[in-house]
Formats: structure tokens, C-alpha cells, sequence
């Protein structure tokens, strides 16, 4: 026991280091102004704030960069599962012409980094006058390669007498795609629906440049704006930091081993 | 004989192909060809040839962009690693409430980094912030964070007589700001990766070891660390990468963006400044095939010098 207590030590010590930002910007949240501005810092605010919440929300239009974020999130979401599932049964269960080429093609596509896009993205999608709509938030990411891979890979793995059968029942591809393919992927759609939410939700650069109207603001781009509007106002600041993280969190108590095991396969970030 | 052909595949990746083609492929073509024309979003369209890498050439913004990247990976990415196997060669063990630390440690991946930027702003703030309050506490006098342009190797020499300066002055303060706050972003998703990694050390290695005598440290030097390095590696470059695409911290936190005297000014922002604020399509193309030349020597550098030290079973 007592050579463990370094170990409990050092530990508790990391976790007070993970906390004291989350825990520094939820108290901040509930001071006054002037209470945050004291120094040195009173720890726990002497009345709770909680108008600070009301303020923030109030102040600019976060109401809409929520629907907007959600309207973002479920679009492609959705259109990722059916080009993945789509995809990913193409290449892992049909033979086609020039199908591994393909394949190999939609992986090196992964290898180019973001940066790379983002002008020629621009110049394309104000060509196609998608700039400042849902389209530009939307259709270019409504495909995900990583998760054509995992599907493919775990679409691999079913027997082969399953299709057979499905095959004398009469059912064609689609129908053993939706019918019996997908229920038996449950959990691998679980993971890259559960990627897109938490990429989604904290999408930042993409829709920064997309976008230019307050109305098309998501979360990510409505906080950094705000962020700049009130550059000084830090109770507000953090009561908006608060709320906008939220959502994740609480997700994230839900399903934190979902969540782990997504970043962990996918290990892409952004 | 030949193989009977779907033709129905090809109907099946349309969409995602369709997609890809005008969402992936053709702006890489569509960079290259930018990349030789001075493109602005107004007016006409020239052929530049290749004055845009020329420009790059004796840009010294650029320059010290990257010699910025450069510092930010060298010290987050190692200091990140160092700290999460630490982290994780203790979870690795039989402790009481490994579950709870997991998930704490792992919150601050799971949070935007627009919100982060907010909070670690306020917390750096050189007059008001919580960290100089806890240097206070300490006897330590604060430090300007975000507003200091000086390097740390310059501070270090600076005793000694030694003048360091550009390159060589290290990053800057507030530099160190920013890495600071990407180390805790990042410990907790490093934390689980090599968490994994150690428990696929078989057990009778430990037994091995045990038997011969070796205390902890040697057993983590010659047995764990070997063994883990396939674990180590991927990290290096998965996060090498990352660091490298930094992009928001400096527009959230710095002031002016990519300040004090352009120390936190990394490539990526400085491609978004080029590209989106003064609409320098062209050249940003340039920076941006840079930057791929960069991280995919980055990735061929890191496989050929680590994987000679990286043991595979």
C-alpha cells in the first residue's frame, strides 16, 4: 500500500490538473464582473450568476448556431452512412473492374491534410454559389473514407452463406444491404455516428470559411465571435464556453467508452 | 474462365466517388494549377509561373511560421507522450478508481477547442489570470503569457551574455502558452492509446524480468519501453501531424492573431490569413503544397529514424 501512495499522489495530481480549466471556467461563469476581475481571485463566486447563462445566450444569436450545428451534424451524418454503407459494401462484397484501384484511390485521399483544401475548396464551392448555405457545411463532408475502411473491414468478415441465401431468397444487393448487412453492423455505426457528432459539433475552421452570415454561424464560429465581441466580459465568455461544451460532456458520460474506442480507430482529429 | 463481374458496384460508390471526385480530388488538382496564377477573388486571372514559390522563398513571415510549427511540435508532441505514459504505466496497475481517472483525463479531448482557447485565454491573462495568482502563491512573480515575444532559450542564455535571437531564441512565451494548453489537450487521448499498448505486454515478460532481478525502472527501460514502441511511434506521428495542423488557438487566443511579433504564427494560420484575409489564393497554394511536402517528409523521416528502434514482436 505504501508504495503505491507515489502513484495515488502523482495521479490525483493529474486530475487536478485535467480539471482546474473546466473547473476555472464554471466558476468564472457564475461571478459578476467585477468579481472576476479581482486579484487575486476569489475561488467560488460569492452569489451564483446564473443571469450570466441567460446574458450570454441572449447577447448573440446562440439559439441559431445550435440549430444550425445540429442541422450540420444530422446532415452529414446521415449522408456518411449511406455513401459509407454503400461504399463499403461495393468494395468489400462485389467484384467490379478496377474496384482495388479505387479503393486505394478514396485511401491516399486520407494521406492529403486539411490545409491542402481549403482555397481550392473555396474557389469550387463559391463557383457553385454554396458559399454562406448548408450545402457548403454539408455536401463535402458527407463522405468519410475511414469509415468506408471500418465498414468494409467488418463487412469482410460476414459468411459468405449469408449472402448465398439472401441470393436464393431473391433479394437483391440494396435489400441484403439494409436488410441484413446493416442490422448486424450496429456497433460500427454506432462509432462513426458517434465521430460525427463530437467532429461536428466542434467543426471550427471548415465553417469559418464557408460561411459569412450570422445566420449560418455554427457553435464553434458563434463562440469565437463572440469570444471577440466580448473580448473583456470573461463571465459571460465562460458562461457561453460552458454551455457550448455542455452537450459534449454530458454525451460524453454517456457513451465515454464509444467515444474513446472512435478516436482511438479513427486517430483522425480535427 | 472469367470472373462474373457486379456491375451494380459501381452504382453503389457513385455517390461517395462523386464526392470524393469533386471534393478531394479536384481541388488537389485545382491547388497545383492555383499555385502558378496570381489568383484574387476579384479581377482578372494571371499566369504568375513560379513567382509564387519564388515569393515563398524570400517571404521571412513564412520562415519564421515555420520555424514557429517547428518549435510547437518539438516540445508538445514529446512532452505530451513523456507525460501520458507516465500517466498510463500507472493506470496500468491495480489501483482503486482507475476508471474515474481515465475519464477525467480524457474530458479535455472531448472538448472544442474554440471553448478551450476561451478559458486558457482567461487563465493566461497577465494581470487577472489564475496562473500567475498560483505563481503568487508561490512567490513567483507572473509572466506576460500571450504578450511576451521572448524566447526561452533566449531567457536561458541571456545570463551568460549569449544573445539568441530568431530561430535560435526558442519559442517565444507565449508560444509556450499555446503549448502548454495543447499538452492538456492532448495527454488523455495519448493516455488511452498507450494504455492499450502496455496491456498488450504478455504478462510472462513482467514474470521474466521479476526473476532476474530487475527493479522497476530497468523493467520499464528494457522491458516495457521496447515493447510499446510500435505504441510510441504511432503516437509521434498521429501527433506530430496534429500539432502541425494547429490552426485555432492563435486565432482565438493570440493578439494580434499570430502575435506578439509574429511568435505564434504557424503555418497553417498563416495559409488562413494569406488565403482568407487578404485573399492571396495563389499564394496560399504554395504554402499549402509546402506544408504536404512537409508532413509527408515528416511521416517517411519519422518511419525510417524510429522504426530501428522500434521493436516488433
Amino acid at each position: 500500500m505504501n508504495r503505491k501512495l507515489p502513484i495515488h499522489v502523482f495521479l490525483v495530481l493529474g486530475a487536478f490538473w485535467m480539471l482546474l480549466p473546466f473547473f476555472w471556467m464554471m466558476t468564472t461563469s457564475l461571478k459578476t464582473q467585477m468579481e472576476a476581475l479581482r486579484f487575486p481571485p476569489a475561488i467560488f463566486p460569492h452569489a451564483l450568476m446564473f443571469v450570466n447563462y441567460l446574458e450570454a445566450f441572449k447577447q448573440v444569436d446562440f439559439s441559431r448556431y445550435f440549430l444550425n450545428t445540429i442541422v450540420m451534424t444530422l446532415g452529414t451524418t446521415v449522408l456518411v452512412f449511406i455513401t459509407s454503407a454503400l461504399a463499403a459494401y461495393a468494395f468489400a462484397r462485389l467484384k467490379f473492374w478496377g474496384r482495388d484501384l479505387l479503393f486505394t484511390l478514396f485511401l491516399a485521399m486520407m494521406m492529403v491534410p486539411i490545409p491542402v483544401y481549403l482555397a481550392p475548396s473555396y474557389v469550387i464551392l463559391s463557383r457553385l454559389g454554396w458559399i454562406d448555405t448548408f450545402l457548403a457545411l454539408i455536401i463535402p463532408w458527407s463522405v468519410n473514407v475511414f469509415s468506408i475502411f471500418l465498414l468494409r473491414q467488418h463487412f469482410k468478415t460476414l459468411p459468405q452463406e449469408l449472402f448465398d441465401a439472401a441470393r436464393i431468397d431473391g433479394l437483391n444487393h440494396l435489400q441484403i444491404l439494409t436488410r441484413i448487412v446493416v442490422p448486424l453492423s450496429k456497433a460500427i455505426l454506432v462509432t462513426i455516428g458517434i465521430f460525427q457528432i463530437v467532429s461536428n459539433w466542434n467543426a471550427f475552421l471548415w465553417p469559418l470559411i464557408v460561411t459569412h452570415s450570422d445566420s449560418m454561424r455554427t457553435i464553434q464560429t458563434g463562440l469565437a465571435y463572440f469570444a471577440q465581441a466580448e473580448s473583456t466580459n470573461y463571465p459571460l465568455l465562460c458562461a457561453a464556453a460552458t454551455f457550448t461544451t455542455a452537450p459534449l460532456i454530458i454525451l460524453y458520460f454517456f457513451v465515454q467508452k464509444q467515444i474513446m474506442e472512435s478516436y482511438a480507430r479513427t486517430g483522425i482529429k480535427e | 474462365m472469367r470472373r462474373r463481374q457486379d456491375l451494380s458496384g459501381y452504382l453503389f460508390i457513385l455517390p461517395a466517388l462523386a464526392i470524393i471526385i469533386l471534393f478531394r480530388f479536384y481541388p488537389i488538382l485545382q491547388a497545383i494549377r492555383m499555385s502558378f496564377f496570381k489568383w484574387g477573388m476579384a479581377g482578372p486571372l494571371y499566369t504568375v509561373g513560379l513567382k509564387n514559390f519564388g515569393r515563398l522563398l524570400i517571404d521571412t513571415k513564412f520562415y519564421q511560421a515555420l520555424g514557429n510549427t517547428f518549435w510547437y511540435v518539438a516540445f508538445a508532441v514529446p512532452l505530451t507522450i513523456i507525460l501520458s505514459i507516465l500517466f498510463a504505466q500507472m493506470l496500468n496497475q491495480k489501483i482503486p478508481g482507475r476508471g474515474f481517472y481515465r475519464t477525467i483525463y480524457y474530458l479535455p479531448v472531448v472538448t472544442s477547442i474554440v471553448a478551450i482557447s476561451v478559458v486558457w485565454k482567461w487563465i493566461f491573462n497577465p494581470d487577472r489570470g489564475v496562473l500567475n495568482a498560483l505563481f503568487g502563491i508561490f512567490g513567483i512573480e507572473g509572466l506576460k503569457w500571450l504578450n511576451d515575444s521572448r524566447g526561452i532559450i533566449e531567457i536561458l542564455l541571456a545570463p551568460f551574455g549569449i544573445t539568441a535571437s530568431g530561430f535560435f531564441a526558442g519559442p517565444s512565451i507565449a508560444l509556450c502558452a499555446l503549448i502548454i494548453m495543447a499538452v492538456w489537450h492532448n495527454t488523455g487521448y495519448c493516455v488511452i492509446i498507450a494504455l492499450a499498448g502496455l496491456q498488450n505486454v504478455p504478462g510472462q515478460y513482467y514474470e521474466a524480468a521479476r526473476i532476474d532481478g530487475a527493479g522497476p525502472w530497468k523493467t520499464f527501460r528494457h522491458v516495457t519501453l521496447p515493447l510499446i514502441s510500435p505504441t510510441i511511434f504511432y503516437l509521434m506521428i498521429t501527433q506530430s501531424i496534429f500539432a502541425f495542423n494547429t490552426f485555432t488557438p492563435i486565432y482565438v487566443m493570440t493578439q494580434p492573431p499570430g502575435g506578439p511579433l509574429g511568435t505564434t504564427n504557424l503555418v497553417v494560420f498563416y495559409l488562413y490569413e494569406q488565403a482568407f484575409r487578404l485573399w492571396n489564393l495563389g499564394y496560399a497554394n504554395a504554402i499549402a503544397f509546402v506544408i504536404f511536402i512537409i508532413i509527408f517528409i515528416l511521416t517517411q523521416f519519422q518511419k525510417r529514424f524510429i522504426e530501428r528502434r522500434v521493436h516488433y514482436e
